[in-house]
């Protein structure tokens, strides 16, 4: 019987998705060998309202740590305390997202139980005393399987590859109180400046629009943004060339020294499909391309290519995909 | 920390270039190095020329590069020392382990009496691509550490870094001495110049065996991940949009 710990990361109070994928891998893991899913949920006092949420996902307990200092993310604290379930609870595995926090929290807590670590996993299994992760090499162009001995493995899930599924058990919340006084910690977030409110992340959204050079200038990523309006569901990306050049933030770019993103349909817009760009979304579940060159080599990877101008292309598929919503 | 000296160490490691098709090794578990070209990590240039502004700012200091692996990761230290760093230390490997904890052990044992008011790292290497070894030396060290940071201030023994988070970014205020991890978009990397390459040939390089704890993670496998399907141009122009839209409803079962 092993327990496994998921880590349920939110902001603001709110769950984020990441966290009910989490939840979901831990209850494959645990059902494996009959054990607990123990989610551990660090927030604002109120969070705590979020465990039924978590059970729904299969969750045994919810391990609720509240605090005034956990309104923003608190690396030293979350982290001490997370350590501190591990170590007491004698978890076998730890899961966390690779998300922005989740890259921040997972090697810490791996540094304090001096535990193996293996991030960005796109599979884990526990076959007896034997934990077993996927973990993409080489900008994706190699895939490792990897073992991880010792307790507790620390693993981090690549966001959108786990998908949440309903399992719901009546979760049994625990309070615990946090490692030390997490007002104390040396490493302060000050202010955390969220861009547009309401749109979506890349790592969320199950449909991304990106950009690349063929849009000729920044303010024509509006052909982007409309068609990503038509979607709905969609987040704007970019490639490294047009986020170098100032169009678009850092933040927005997909690819080997940016962002890695799978969602369910990714559209690339005057993009050429440099291997660096390839790197970051090439998992995706369906890729649709757009450009002007039959010869790029984003239409080798692209399930539906049109070869045409983006500035006459891109606005008839935003009415059409516009007109297609409609009916729904 | 204006006009204070300042002493750096920069983690760095060297990576093959990403832009080939990589063989599988006859283990099956590493990648056959015949051909494929090595160099300094992007995101390791990145903050070796952040520790390079940060001692040029202070006026005086040192920044040191710390790289292990076997004997060609000295070539890699002496790019690091060619655009500017002071001395290298190589610890010795037969190759790069995987496991983060493991090279974690062996840096956080070199970097602990040195001294440094800042250990700095790039955030990711792409080839291993697990992006934990900073903060594990952090907590090794019991350093503050902030990760992936893409601005970065340091004044009167603190600092304050930005991180990109979705849909936002972080401010984050810490004291010195700290552990940093380097994003891209904290600066561009400066070429080596012809004199930074001929005086990184007399600058001191010190050699000894890495000290590396039992590996907790092992490869078992490699492979490539399968091929895509082969796609289709669906047509040109804006013609081709009512049988784009058609298929993304029927077949990808988007719309």
């Amino acid at each position: 019987m092993a327990n496994i710990l998921a880590f349920a990361e939110s902001r603001n109070g709110e769950l984020r998705k990441v966290a009910l994928e989490a939840v979901t891998a831990a209850r494959k893991l645990a059902d494996a060998t009959g054990g607990e899913v123990h989610a551990l949920l660090v927030g604002p006092p109120g969070v705590a309202a979020k465990a039924e949420q978590l059970g729904r996902y299969g969750a045994d307990v919810v391990l609720v740590a509240e605090s005034d200092a956990f309104a923003r993310y608190n690396p030293e604290a979350t982290s001490a305390l997370a350590a501190e379930r591990l170590e007491a609870g004698g978890y076998r595995a730890a899961l966390f997202a690779t998300s922005a926090e989740g890259r921040d929290l997972a090697p810490r807590v791996a540094g304090k139980t001096r535990a193996g670590i293996v991030t960005d996993v796109t599979s884990v299994e526990l076959s007896g005393d034997t934990l077993t992760v996927k973990h993409p090499m080489n900008i994706g162009k190699l895939i490792a399987t990897i073992t991880i001995a010792g307790t507790p493995a620390i693993v981090s899930l690549r966001p959108n590859t786990f998908s949440p599924v309903e399992n719901p058990k009546p979760a049994r919340v625990e309070n615990v109180a946090p490692a030390g006084d997490p007002s104390a910690s040396r490493v302060v977030v000050k202010e955390v400046v969220t861009g547009d409110r309401g749109k979506l992340d890349l790592a969320e959204a199950p449909v991304i629009i990106a950009g690349g050079r063929g849009l000729k200038a920044a303010e024509n990523f509006k052909l982007v943004e409309d068609l990503a309006d038509a979607f709905g569901n969609a987040a704007v990306g970019a490639t490294r060339a047009v986020t170098d050049d100032g169009w678009r933030p850092h933040a927005d770019q997909i690819g080997q020294t940016g962002r890695l993103v799978s969602p369910q349909l990714y559209v690339a817009v005057g993009i050429s499909g440099a291997v660096q760009h390839l790197a970051g979304m090439k998992t995706s579940k369906t890729i649709v391309a757009i450009n002007k060159d039959k010869d790029a080599p984003i239409f080798k990877i692209a399930d539906y290519g049109i070869v045409g101008d983006v500035f006459e292309v891109v606005p008839a598929l935003t009415e059409a995909v516009r007109e297609a919503r409609k009916g729904h | 920390m204006e006009n204070a000296s300042v002493k750096i160490a920069v983690c760095i490691k060297r990576v093959p270039d990403m832009d080939v098709r990589f063989r599988i090794a006859p283990d099956g578990t590493s990648v056959d190095e015949t051909g494929v070209k090595f160099d300094l990590n992007d995101f390791d240039a990145w903050a070796v020329e952040a520790a390079l502004q940060l001692k040029e700012k202070a006026g005086s200091g040192e920044v040191v590069v710390v790289s292990l692996g076997p004997n060609a990761v000295q070539e890699t230290i002496r790019k690091a020392l060619s655009m500017g760093a002071d001395r290298g230390i190589h610890l010795q490997a037969s190759t790069i382990p995987f496991d983060s904890f493991s090279i974690a052990s062996a840096l956080a044992s070199e970097l602990r009496d040195g001294g440094y008011d800042l250990v700095m790292f790039g955030k990711l290497a792409p080839d291993s691509s697990n992006g934990a070894t900073g903060a594990i030396v952090a907590e090794i060290l019991g350093l503050p550490c902030v990760t992936a940071i893409s601005k970065l201030d340091i004044a009167d023994g603190r600092g304050t870094a930005k991180r990109e988070i979705e849909g936002g970014r972080e401010i984050v205020e810490f004291p010195l001495p700290a552990v940093l991890t380097v994003d891209e978009g904290l600066n561009t990397a400066r070429y080596p110049s012809l004199k930074g390459i001929m005086a990184a040939k007399k600058k001191p390089l010190e050699s000894k065996p890495a000290q590396l704890p039992e590996a907790k993670v092992k490869i078992e496998k490699i492979e490539m991940p399968p091929d895509r399907a082969a796609g289709r141009i669906v047509g040109e122009g804006a013609a081709a949009v009512p049988e784009l839209v058609r298929l993304l409803h029927d077949e990808a079962r988007i719309l």
